[in-house]
């Protein structure tokens, strides 16, 4: 009746996954806080976080006790099921979305050849958990915030599906390694230059997907309050806001993953490659965050619907075109 | 605090007022409530909440020349569900009075009040025998913990006052103090 541990076993793999990811994603969470807020500082010339610990290091720290120790409110009018099962709903699809990321060409969680279609599959199942906040909350700039979210999240999947179909085609897979495998070290032989307007729309899909400014509509604060999160005090508010970079994460991986080589690199090939590209990605995203303003929700739809949408489809014809003649 | 004027009490169905039953606590957690103080001070996330001229200094106070960043306090949150500062900027009405007193109530606890700049003191300017208008103090609504005088305070008496509630959340005086600044003790609760 002895059971062996061993790590060819799926289900050791998975746990052990899970619980690298969990830690990976909350120490990615301080660290980002940390960049963002430096960031900010930078691009409106100060110094950002400076006297908490060593150049403001201790700061992350700090706020997550902080929000840990804040008092948890759940409105009267809302409801207190849906309200509490939210952030969670918000935070727990993103380790999913984490399984398939090549972070190095044998560090891989599971077995898939559909990696892909897992990540975009899962992603979309965040824009409900905004949806059930905005909702269970019972409050009317939440609700706002809410329809915001919906109509955003299926605006932006459209354009976003037709750039990484693209990729598909040109590299014949769904799988994230078969992909980055039939990329070369070199950026030349990168997605993002052979096929530079994917990457483009791809970028900017992502950017709304993970409702950063300058789409960050759903909880565009001059007009709603804080939307969807509006009634969220403490942890509930730490939760989004680390599902929030989570999922930055997971785009900026792919983006690396899809458009820019993965793990390779033209010198020492590894994970150190990947995450250089990861952080890359995720700096520029946050510093769009802080250069652009935030657009009108008309304007942000018809970007998508208008222009993002045609040009992608066009891309993507094209492409399998040059797929075709190209062998 | 002064005693509650009732005919500035929120209206309109009626708030029923916070009933706070603190009972003590089980276990010795002094040093773990020492850490969790420091916390609290060092992370004051105040809400973007501003009724006159002294919220342009508020506004100062963010940007580049004054910087609270440096604190951690530049999280400027729009709910008051998420934020631990009310910095009550300016003259309150007696029309506003009821919108005060809702935000203060909104905010979950541990929370703080600062009153920036004498309207929010004491009636500043407003203040002579007849007046119908303002209020006297919005100590006269709320509990207030820092009162930063001034008409307006400078951005450096904001900052100075962000200090001093460091000092009564985390019993310490974390930064230095410039010379000859008449500075006073905080009270530590």
């Amino acid at each position: 009746m002895s059971m062996t541990i061993s790590l060819a076993d799926p289900l050791v793999r998975l746990v052990l996954a899970l619980v690298g990811i969990f830690a990976f994603v909350a120490l990615n969470g301080l660290v980002l806080v940390y960049v963002e807020r430096k960031v900010a500082g930078f691009c409106q010339r100060r110094p950002g976080p400076l006297h908490v610990g060593p150049q403001g290091l201790l700061q992350p720290l700090v706020d997550a006790l902080k929000l840990v120790g804040k008092q948890l409110l759940t409105p009267a009018k809302g409801d207190r099921i849906l309200f509490w099962a939210a952030p969670l709903l918000a935070f727990l699809p993103v380790a999913l979305c984490f399984l398939p990321l090549p972070f190095d060409a044998s560090l891989k969680a599971i077995e898939i050849n559909l990696g892909l279609v897992l990540i975009l599959a899962f992603s979309g199942v965040n824009v409900i958990a905004l949806c059930l906040a905005g909702w269970g909350s019972g409050n009317k700039w939440g609700i706002l915030g809410a329809a915001r979210a919906v109509a955003q999240s299926v605006a932006y999947e459209v354009p976003l599906l037709l750039s990484v179909l693209a990729v598909a085609f040109m590299s014949g897979s769904l799988d994230l390694f078969v992909i980055t495998e039939s990329q070369g070290a070199w950026p030349w032989q990168w997605y993002a230059m052979k096929n530079p307007l994917a990457f483009l729309i791809f970028i900017i899909c992502a950017v709304a997907e993970t409702n950063r400014a300058p789409f960050d509509l759903p909880e565009a604060e001059s007009e709603l309050t804080a939307g969807f999160h509006t009634e969220y005090s403490g942890m509930g508010f730490g939760l989004f806001f680390l599902a929030e970079y989570a999922n930055m994460i997971v785009v900026s991986g792919v983006a690396a993953a899809l458009f820019l080589g993965g793990y390779q690199g033209p010198v020492a090939s590894g994970i150190w490659w990947f995450l250089a590209k990861l952080y890359a990605v995720l700096l520029l995203i946050i510093w769009l965050r802080w250069t652009y303003p935030r657009v009108r929700f008309d304007q942000l739809l018809n970007l998508s619907w208008k222009r993002l949408t045609p040009v992608a489809l066009l891309v993507l014809a094209g492409t399998a075109v040059a797929v075709r003649l190209g062998g | 605090m002064a005693p509650q004027d009732p005919s500035l009490a929120p209206q309109l169905g009626g708030i029923a007022p916070t009933v706070v039953n603190v009972e003590p606590a089980l276990v010795n957690m002094s040093p773990v409530q020492r850490i969790v103080d420091v916390c609290r001070a060092m992370s004051i996330w105040p809400m973007t909440f501003g009724l006159a001229c002294c919220a342009i200094e508020m506004m100062a106070v963010g940007m580049a020349r004054f910087d609270i960043a440096r604190f951690g306090a530049e999280v400027f949150r729009p709910s008051p569900r998420q934020s631990d500062l009310m910095i009550v900027a300016g003259t309150v009405n007696r029309k506003m009075a009821p919108a005060v007193v809702r935000l203060y109530e909104q905010m979950p606890a541990p929370k703080w009040v600062m009153a920036l700049g004498n309207c929010a003191i004491s009636g500043g300017p407003f203040k002579c025998p007849g007046q119908y208008a303002v209020v006297e103090g919005v100590d006269t609504l709320i509990p207030v913990d820092i009162y930063v005088p001034g008409c307006p305070p400078r951005p450096e008496a904001l900052l100075e006052g962000l200090f001093q509630l460091q000092h009564k959340i985390s019993g310490r005086r974390w930064w230095p103090v410039a010379k000859g600044a008449p500075v006073g003790k905080a009270e530590v609760a």
